[in-house]
């Protein structure tokens, strides 16, 4: 057993129930700072977590030999090889912030409480797929090259930030009960949050890297992720 | 991989490694201590384009990056006996003052992304200040280039650390 796997599956379980915890989806439901934090727990820090406990490895050393190649199989299936490459996840997850708050989406989730349950859904998922992507320990279909997925983070940091200082300067989402001050206050904890979340990811990246390269670099990444 | 121990390769090693970090220390130095501390400009100063917060934010990505890629270089290079400590503080001052340097030209003056200052009568006093500190950087970090190549003779293994 792997204790630092199973601490940050800890970690995981801890930042979606505090996400999730009564106090503060209630304060996420009435301002924009308190969406924000839940936004950042949920897409961002408990994937960090949920990802490094590396969950499918565990899962095939307790199946049977045929029942974990089958799931082997699956994933390194095509749909599967499509939707963890690196820029599918990028386009899901931050095109997926981009279309929540410069869209109507976000007011419309105030409203509906399916919509808004169903958005906090693909923030997880989607914040688990591209951790994954770019420097999850689980084995998945073979993935572009070290330099590749370090170029995809370093969009997906920019575009974080550009988003937060566009709301900030802008006061996007637009047409919703928050008043200016609120949503600054928000896209600040966006931006900060956000770099804390990234920079950790870009750490456990290099981490990788770092250990891959220990001989011969190239050999060693190969068959880490195979 | 192979010629790690060569000096002259564990000297550019640790040159290019330290200028990284460089980099990101001193945008951390101006983010904490003039955005944050001083508040002297901001996270946004109400005149920036959306052209501006977009290299803004690619600026910011890269930043990052480079004090996360320098500190793991500069642990790989020490892992293959390859730092050379006088070439990573001079690498360190060219990284500084090389940001201090592009801070002040491209990103207050081309781009406009924000001024050092606001609402003070010369504000050229606070360019020229910001441009010198930079240029300063980087004459401190070639003094200890230069030193660090009189003491490094070729036949020397680069095994210091």
């Amino acid at each position: 057993m792997n204790i630092w796997r199973v601490l940050s599956l800890l970690f995981g379980l801890t930042m979606l129930a505090i996400a999730l915890a009564p106090p503060l989806a209630q304060f996420a439901h009435n301002d924009f700072r308190g969406h924000m934090l839940q936004h950042l727990l949920l897409g961002m820090l408990a994937p960090l977590g949920l990802v490094f406990a590396a969950p499918v490895t565990l899962l095939l050393g307790a199946l049977s030999a045929s029942r974990a190649r089958s799931i082997v199989i699956v994933l390194q299936s095509r749909p599967v090889h499509f939707v963890s490459h690196p820029v599918t996840a990028l386009l899901l997850n931050v095109g997926g912030m981009y279309l929540l708050y410069l869209t109507p989406l976000y007011a419309a989730t105030l409203d509906n409480h399916w919509l808004h349950a169903l958005v906090h859904i693909h923030f997880i998922l989607a914040g688990c797929l591209f951790t994954w992507a770019i420097a999850g320990p689980d084995p998945g279909p073979s993935r572009p090259s070290l330099y590749y997925r370090l170029v995809i983070l370093f969009i997906s940091m920019a575009s974080h930030a550009t988003l937060a200082k566009l709301m900030y300067a802008y006061g996007w989402p637009l047409d919703t009960p928050h008043d200016l001050t609120e949503i600054q206050a928000g896209a600040q904890l966006m931006y900060y949050g956000g770099d804390l979340a990234e920079l950790l990811l870009l750490i456990a990246l290099f981490c990788a890297w770092y250990r891959a390269h220990r001989h011969d670099g190239r050999r060693r990444e190969r068959l880490l992720l195979r | 991989m192979h010629d790690d121990n060569q000096p002259e390769n564990a000297a550019r090693r640790s040159l290019w490694s330290a200028a990284l970090i460089g980099v990101g220390i001193m945008a951390a130095v101006d983010e904490i201590i003039f955005h944050q501390l001083l508040g002297w400009h901001h996270f946004y100063d109400g005149s920036t384009p959306v052209i501006g917060l977009m290299s803004d934010g690619f600026l910011h990505a890269a930043e990052l990056i480079a004090l996360v890629a320098g500190f793991f270089l500069l642990l790989d290079a020490r892992r293959h006996r390859a730092l050379m400590s006088s070439y990573v503080w001079a690498g360190f001052f060219f990284g500084a003052g090389a940001f201090q340097v592009f801070d002040g030209i491209i990103d207050h003056k081309v781009l406009r992304l924000h001024q050092i200052r606001y609402e003070v009568e010369n504000l050229l006093i606070y360019d020229l200040a910001w441009n010198a500190v930079g240029l300063l950087l980087i004459l401190i970090g070639w003094m200890i280039f230069r030193r660090g190549k009189n003491n490094t003779h070729v036949p020397n293994r680069a095994t210091r650390s």
